[in-house]
């Protein structure tokens, strides 16, 4: 399955993605190059998984990410008083290639959500996310907004929401406590996912650019909308 | 004879609108009462000309902010004027365009502050400003369709913003010109110098930074929008919180507060105003502090001690804050005519804790002198750089710290005064020096003086013997009539609110006149020809929340 394929409806796109985050089987996310080179030796693979996830719960690398009010949260949840090393994993990488999780801390807008969507895909698998704040969930207080984007949801799938407005340091330690206990254990978070993909927008008048955006948009292309109100 | 020219319409007794009138003698169409000042229509044709003889004649050399607004039958765009030495003088012009034809001259010709501001008023109301050296969206991205706060705007429609949009510009560019040393480098919008989601489009020649273009927008949530489709009363208070999110939150929610109660005449009891004024203070030392400690990290690297330290001490202040008003951040304290609720049972045990902290906070203040001001390593990284002269900051607007780091003697706490800061002892800070380190030593500085302020609001509360009282008598829906502008001294600088209301219990027009939005406009000034390691430096000691540029 390719990961820019495009489906009719979002209920199958849910689907799609829910079976490749949730579905029969270990999560593609723990998967590895190493393991599948153990082959079908059950005992090891049993041991080497449970020792691959204690690992990767107890070194979280998180991505050096703010985007708003939550992100000053976020940096009193790393420094004295909070410090968030405790649990292994305060030391924040500011290089997507070299971490592992990423917390979004705050609103997502209309031209921020693409470059996101960027970071994101630089992580190297396995990836988690941790959405931050009543923003990442459903767009919060500014849920009305016309450049707002509704919840991170529609562009990244998540594992753990610390819900706030902003959320406490307390709170965020304890989504990322969360977030190791359900790495360690292999687990994947039943999340609805909701991708954002190619969908039509015959309600916009037609003009030049829409024209012209419409006539460059191709099979591997993708669009963000977030004309959330026909949800 | 002085050489100085009096300026025109300046008499003791306030400011002359007659002789002002009249030395716009065939400019001005028609004068209106605003509440805060008088407003000329001008034809929109004449506005470079009248605000350069503004400027040049009458001293009007602060232009603080462009509202744009649409009306069912005409465009409006208000040119709010004040004076540097005198804010509380004030004028404001109003140029009308009609609804077909939206074109109305720039006055980026006499103020540099201009080209952002007529920029936003472009993007999100549509109105189109001749001969503007740049008009483009700011705030939107450029596949944006319509403008938002038109009237005739419809929200539901879908917008498109392809991923590709925002493809790195130069993948798949591997074949370097022969050996030049100019390259285009995209700062931002994910990056950790920039302090949020800022995006610098920045060429550099070497080391050097020959080109930089601010790209913001990043984080532009609909504020306006937001305070547009709420009530004055309860509404509209959250959000002021979310501007300045650096626990500036009082600071901001005092702005809409002084706006929204001059537009209603609230009076606010003297008991609430020591109140807002203590909290209000503990706000600008967060602010600051953070300020302070994000700048050591640029200078630095990364989350070395001065952060850690700033943080530690904004954890005080912020558990203080947090017993007063119940949140550590999102304060929502103040109430239109007062303050939420009183100080914390028992009132003196708080007082005690808040005095105490402050008792300390001198000699905290003085590690920070300690680690960075009397520190050659730093001295090294900031004095000469970033220079940025006080006529410059003068014509892009810039205010707070970066102006009193110019050497602008320019404090609305103390020249527009509000709150009960006149009663209080207290000083502003200013330096000549123009440079990084000045800024830098002026928030240090600053945090001196408002630790000095709460003290003495400390006292005066413990020593408040009359009736408590935290709310004046204000009516469950208010619904005022009338424009008015006003500003306060926020963390960044000044912070304004333009108000139009209509007479219903929103507002029609709710324009917000973010201080970072036009200090960071002098970035491009500062950083052009400076290495860019200095650059990094300066957008540091400018200190933007991008909550507050972007809104």
């Amino acid at each position: 399955m390719s990961d820019n394929q495009l489906h009719d409806t979002l209920d199958e796109a849910q689907q799609t993605t829910r079976e490749a985050r949730t579905g029969e089987g270990v999560d593609e996310r723990y998967n590895s190059r190493l393991r599948q080179a153990f082959g079908d030796s059950p005992f090891i693979l049993t041991k080497f998984d449970a020792f691959m996830n204690w690992v990767r719960g107890n070194s979280m690398f998180i991505l050096l990410f703010g985007i708003a009010c939550c992100s000053i949260e976020m940096m009193h949840t790393y420094a004295t008083k909070h410090d968030l090393d405790r649990f292994g994993a305060g030391v924040p990488r500011a290089s997507p290639r070299q971490a592992d999780v990423i917390i979004v801390p705050g609103t997502i807008v209309s031209k921020f959500g693409p470059r996101m969507r960027r970071v994101y895909d630089q992580m190297p698998e396995p990836k988690f996310v941790v959405s931050m704040g009543s923003c990442t969930i459903s767009g919060g207080p500014f849920q009305e907004g016309y450049n707002v984007i509704k919840g991170v949801e529609e562009l990244i799938p998540v594992d753990i929401h610390v819900p706030g407005c902003p959320p406490r340091p307390e709170a965020l330690v304890y989504g990322v406590l969360k977030l190791q206990e359900q790495v360690q254990a292999g687990e994947s978070a039943p999340v609805t996912v909701k991708p954002y993909e190619l969908r039509q927008f015959g309600d916009l008048e037609e003009d030049e650019l829409v024209q012209k955006l419409a006539a460059e948009i191709d099979e591997d292309d993708l669009v963000m909308r977030y004309d959330w109100t026909e949800r | 004879m002085s050489l100085q020219r009096q300026p025109v319409g300046e008499t003791p007794d306030g400011l002359d609108y007659d002789a002002l009138a009249e030395l716009l003698d065939g400019y001005v169409l028609d004068r209106e009462q605003h509440l805060n000042c008088e407003a000329f229509v001008i034809r929109p044709d004449d506005v470079a000309a009248v605000l350069s003889t503004l400027r040049d004649r009458a001293a009007f050399d602060h232009l603080s902010l462009v509202t744009a607004q649409e009306y069912r039958d005409r465009y409006e765009s208000i040119y709010h004027l004040k004076k540097y030495d005198d804010p509380t003088q004030e004028l404001s012009l109003v140029v009308p365009t009609p609804r077909d034809q939206p074109h109305s001259q720039s006055g980026a010709d006499v103020f540099d502050t201009a080209i952002w501001h007529e920029r936003e008023a472009y993007d999100l109301v549509g109105i189109e400003y001749d001969d503007h050296p740049d008009l483009r969206r700011i705030l939107l991205p450029e596949t944006w369709q319509g403008h938002p706060l038109s009237l005739d705007y419809n929200q539901d429609k879908p917008q498109i913003v392809p991923l590709r949009e925002h493809a790195n510009p130069m993948e798949g560019r591997t074949d370097v010109a022969d050996r030049s040393d100019t390259m285009f480098i995209n700062i931002g919008p994910h990056h950790p110098a920039t302090h949020g989601v800022l995006h610098l489009k920045t060429v550099v020649d070497g080391e050097q930074v020959v080109d930089i273009d601010p790209d913001i927008g990043y984080l532009h949530r609909c504020e306006e929008q937001m305070c547009q489709q709420s009530t004055y009363r309860h509404q509209i208070m959250p959000y002021p919180d979310r501007w300045d999110y650096v626990s500036a939150g009082i600071l901001n929610e005092w702005a809409y507060a002084r706006a929204a109660e001059s537009l209603a005449d609230i009076d606010v009891p003297v008991y609430a105003q020591v109140l807002r004024t203590m909290s209000a203070e503990l706000c600008r030392i967060c602010a600051h502090l953070l300020a302070i400690g994000t700048f050591a990290l640029d200078i630095y690297g990364e989350f070395t001690a001065i952060f850690m330290y700033a943080v530690t001490d904004r954890e005080r202040i912020q558990n203080l804050l947090e017993e007063l008003t119940g949140q550590r951040l999102m304060f929502n304290y103040l109430r239109l005519g007062g303050v939420a609720w009183g100080l914390p049972e028992p009132r003196a045990e708080y007082l005690e804790t808040v005095r105490s902290v402050m008792a300390e906070f001198p000699d905290r203040l003085e590690e920070y002198h300690n680690l960075l001001t009397s520190n050659e390593l730093f001295q090294m990284r900031v004095l000469d750089t970033g220079v940025l002269p006080a006529e410059t900051a003068k014509s892009y607007g810039a205010t707070g710290p970066v102006a009193r780091g110019s050497g602008i003697d320019y404090d609305l706490r103390r020249d527009d005064p509000y709150g009960y800061y006149d009663e209080l002892d207290w000083e502003v800070v200013t330096d000549d020096g123009g440079d990084n380190f000045s800024r830098a030593l002026v928030r240090l500085q600053e945090m001196e003086q408002s630790a000095r302020i709460v003290r003495q609001c400390v006292d005066v509360l413990a020593d408040w013997s009359g009736e408590r009282e935290i709310q004046s008598d204000v009516p469950r829906t208010v619904k005022p009539g009338g424009e008015v502008y006003r500003a306060v001294e926020g963390a960044k600088g000044e912070l304004g609110i333009y108000i139009r209301a209509d007479g219903t219990d929103t507002p029609a027009r709710f324009k917000i006149r973010s201080p970072a939005f036009s200090n960071l406009q002098t970035l491009e000034v500062l950083a052009e020809g400076e290495y860019i390691a200095d650059m990094i430096a300066t957008l540091g000691s400018l200190d933007i929340v991008l909550g507050e540029v972007d809104r």
